[in-house]
């Protein structure tokens, strides 16, 4: 694709100043370009001595990175973004609605509106989970939902993440980050705070506590511990919530309670926000083989014992196989047109779709319908004939392990270079907590950014970078 | 507080704790080294005291002053190399982030980052003044952001017990390596050798100045003992450190309620080694003195782990 059929959130598609833009163009103007780039290296200083890094996985040698944050923020209208709110709480409360029914009686299936394979030959799905209802009868607690943008009033969902969203400490410390270096450009623009999320979080957890609970709920983050990729946040979000981070080792059950070990004996958790993957999660009812989970911890929490958040089992809904459901999906349990719109995917377990995928490889984008991170995706524009020709291979000896996109032209936003500014392609992803209370979408979201010229890849683990991201006060 | 917690905060204190006490033990090796003649048995008791001589038996025949201070310094595998500690440290404070400030945080990972890189290369004599002083400086910033902003809390308390187990550990040791020239037969000999061994003493524990301060500028052996066994203003004297157990121990008690045997063991330090005169010490044997003050304190230090739930 060119650069010039792609829309910029600044200046549009012909070079008109965007109106959201306007004062931040101002005050760039009366900006000497060296000042920004000492401002931009003084950011960098800030989130090292901070700690805010990732542990990258097989590497040793750098083995804590820093995501490259671009100074330049990504500015949201007011009336775009209550637009994109109404339609991600459209599609989380029907998220949620989906993963009640497909662990009870299945509706949606009986009524022929998804196969029944998708579920029950889905890798995610959870027997276990079968006619459990969690506490409060959320399932998803934090979402993230994955945003592109074509256009001044296209936005599609690129990808629905229910298990554990990461990225929400980056939304924090980049705004915390803006604020303590251009505190000016906060004066001349009324840009919504993300600030209270962490109250929010611990707020919505505690909302979900089950039954068990006496009391204030005992609310604590489950974290694999100091080597995961996303160590850091979940510390982060421990603190600024004023709760434990635990790990496996320091729980177990007691009394038919899940139990810390504290300096004063076993104290019992209500609910435990964990970061732990599903299969991780209970080496008695998983995998057994699992180090970081709680023996038992499954049959607690089936007793209502205690909250699992996210619950077990949400992975089937941000599968990139019933993804591709996700309008039907919406529609059977709001009742409502889905009011954000779906990239349009071939199935490629589809023989017919399966034969377009592999016709038309050299512009789409091929995903595992498993994967995440941006790893093991064939993106067809800027891949090599050989690589086509190994990716077609790999298409036909597992097509139900994959899906396919055509390449957006996914908007830009200008970033900082030494050539001045220059635009970008971004994605955005906003973050939802749900409980018996309500639906709360937190104005804004990460902007991830690819930092390569032309590059549509902006995952942090492939070399993208994060930008703060502004929802102006209507 | 998860008993993981109060483990993470002992742990990440001693580690501070022992990289600068390291580095105030090349300090003085390399003080004495420069003022005397043939002076590598001095770096055998340097390793000694350090408590790393059989890991450096492992990797080299002899014991010179480049490999000795490159041992203690920098070598990874040396697990209480300035380096080591210093990511230990850096390492456990990571593990109980939630209980730490920003500015103890801060200041943790900065010395982590700034002695990662003073430490990248082997330090050559002429940068090696400069390189201690960056070790005491940066764990100096610890020290000052964990007064500054911490409660003063069962989190502060372990970090307290952390320090002081190892900083009496520390100077039980030096004692332990140089007893034989503190010991009253020695008064006699009083060479300026002795005077040089003495003042490395002192060197070692950052006494030189308290010292003569409270005794004047005649450096006798008995007065050194003192000063490093009961003297109770000297904050790295055994008494000093003992004290500062018992209290933190007792602190916790009343904050929890419960009494537990380790507030047993930091009472009966403090009675049992403590409350004589220095005259009575020598009687009994300086050395067989600090081998069961040393024994004690390793007991203390146990259980504490086991009465506040470390590991599991």
């Amino acid at each position: 694709m060119t650069k010039e059929n792609c829309f910029d959130e600044m200046w549009g598609r012909e070079a008109q100043l965007r109106p959201p833009y306007v004062a931040f163009d101002d005050w760039l103007k009366g900006e000497d370009p060296s000042r920004l780039r000492r401002k931009q290296r003084e950011a960098e200083e800030v989130f090292r001595l901070t700690g805010i890094t990732f542990n990258v996985y097989g590497r040793a040698e750098a083995a804590e990175r820093l995501i490259p944050f671009d100074i330049i923020p990504r500015i949201i209208a007011g009336r775009e973004w209550a637009r994109l709110a109404r339609g991600i709480e459209q599609r989380v409360r029907a998220i949620n609605a989906f993963l009640h029914d497909i662990y009870h009686r299945q509706e949606i299936v009986r009524a022929g509106r998804l196969p029944v394979e998708m579920i029950a030959r889905n890798a995610a799905f959870l027997p276990q989970m079968i006619g459990v209802t969690p506490p409060g009868g959320v399932y998803t607690h934090i979402v993230g939902i994955d945003l592109v943008r074509t256009g001044d009033d296209d936005f599609y969902v690129l990808e629905d993440n229910a298990r554990t969203p990461s990225g929400v400490s980056y939304m924090l410390e980049n705004r915390e980050t803006m604020l303590q270096m251009f505190p000016e450009l906060f004066s001349r623009n009324r840009v919504r705070p993300v600030s209270n999320y962490p109250r929010m979080l611990h707020r919505s957890l505690a909302a979900c506590a089950p039954a068990a609970t006496t009391g204030t709920p005992v609310v604590a983050v489950l974290t694999p511990g100091i080597y995961n990729s996303a160590y850091y946040e979940h510390s982060f979000l421990a603190d600024k919530m004023g709760v434990e981070l635990v790990e496996g080792h320091d729980l177990r059950v007691v009394n038919g309670r899940v139990a810390m070990r504290t300096t004063q004996g076993y104290q019992p958790i209500d609910v435990l926000y964990r970061r732990v993957d599903d299969d991780y999660l209970d080496p008695m009812n998983f995998n057994p083989e699992s180090a970081l989970g709680v023996p038992g911890i499954l049959d607690v929490y089936r007793a209502g014992g205690i909250t699992i958040a996210n619950a077990p089992g949400t992975g089937i809904a941000d599968d990139k196989a019933i993804y591709s459901y996700m309008p039907d999906i919406v529609e059977f349990y709001t009742g409502e047109k889905a009011i954000l719109q779906n990239v349009p995917t071939w199935r490629c377990s589809d023989p017919k779709a399966l034969a377009h995928v592999i016709d038309n490889l050299a512009d789409l984008v091929v995903k595992e319908v498993h994967g995440s991170g941006g790893y093991g995706m064939l993106i067809g524009p800027t891949s090599s004939k050989k690589e086509l020709a190994a990716f077609r291979d790999k298409l036909k000896a597992k097509p139900g392990n994959y899906i396919a996109q055509p390449t957006l032209a996914l908007s830009t936003v200008p970033i900082l270079t030494n050539a001045g500014l220059a635009p970008r392609h971004v994605d955005l992803r906003p973050y939802v907590l749900v409980s018996p209370e309500g639906v709360t979408i937190t104005p804004g979201g990460l902007t991830r950014v690819a930092l390569k010229k032309g590059s549509l890849v902006v995952n942090s683990s492939q070399g993208g970078g994060t930008k703060d991201t502004w929802v102006l006060e209507e | 507080m998860l008993g993981k917690t109060a483990g993470g905060l002992y742990w990440m204190s001693r580690y501070l704790e022992r990289s600068e006490n390291t580095a105030r033990l090349v300090e003085a090796g390399q003080r004495i080294a420069l003022t005397r003649s043939s002076a590598d048995d001095e770096w055998v008791s340097v390793l000694q005291t350090a408590a790393v001589l059989s890991g450096y038996r492992q990797k080299y025949a002899e014991v010179t002053r480049e490999q000795a201070i490159d041992w203690m310094l920098r070598d990874r595998d040396n697990p209480s190399s300035v380096l080591s500690v210093a990511e230990s440290a850096r390492n456990n404070a990571r593990v109980v982030r939630t209980a730490l400030t920003r500015e103890v945080w801060e200041a943790v990972n900065e010395c982590w980052m700034v002695l990662k890189q003073a430490l990248a290369r082997r330090v050559i004599e002429r940068d090696l003044p400069q390189v201690l002083g960056t070790i005491r400086q940066r764990n100096a910033f610890v020290r000052g952001a964990m007064h500054g902003t911490m409660l003063r809390n069962d989190i502060y308390n372990f970090v307290r017990i952390g320090t002081f187990i190892e900083r009496s550990d520390n100077t039980a040791r030096i004692l332990d390596v140089k007893y034989y020239i503190l010991l009253p037969s020695a008064m006699a000999v009083g060479s300026n050798l002795d005077t040089a061994q003495w003042e490395s003493i002192l060197r070692s524990v950052s006494g030189e100045g308290g010292f003569q301060m409270t005794y004047g500028q005649q450096v006798r052996p008995r007065e050194i003992a003192q000063f490093l066994i009961l003297d109770k203003r000297m904050p790295r004297s055994l008494s000093f450190c003992a004290d500062k157990l018992r209290d933190n121990l007792a602190y916790l008690s009343e904050d929890y309620g419960t009494r537990l045997p380790s507030r047993d063991l930091a009472d009966a330090l403090c009675a049992r080694f403590l409350s004589c005169p220095i005259e009575a010490i020598f009687d009994f044997g300086l050395h067989e003195f600090i081998q069961d003050y040393l024994r004690a304190t390793a007991a203390l230090g146990r259980q504490t782990e086991v009465d506040y739930r470390f590991y599991e």
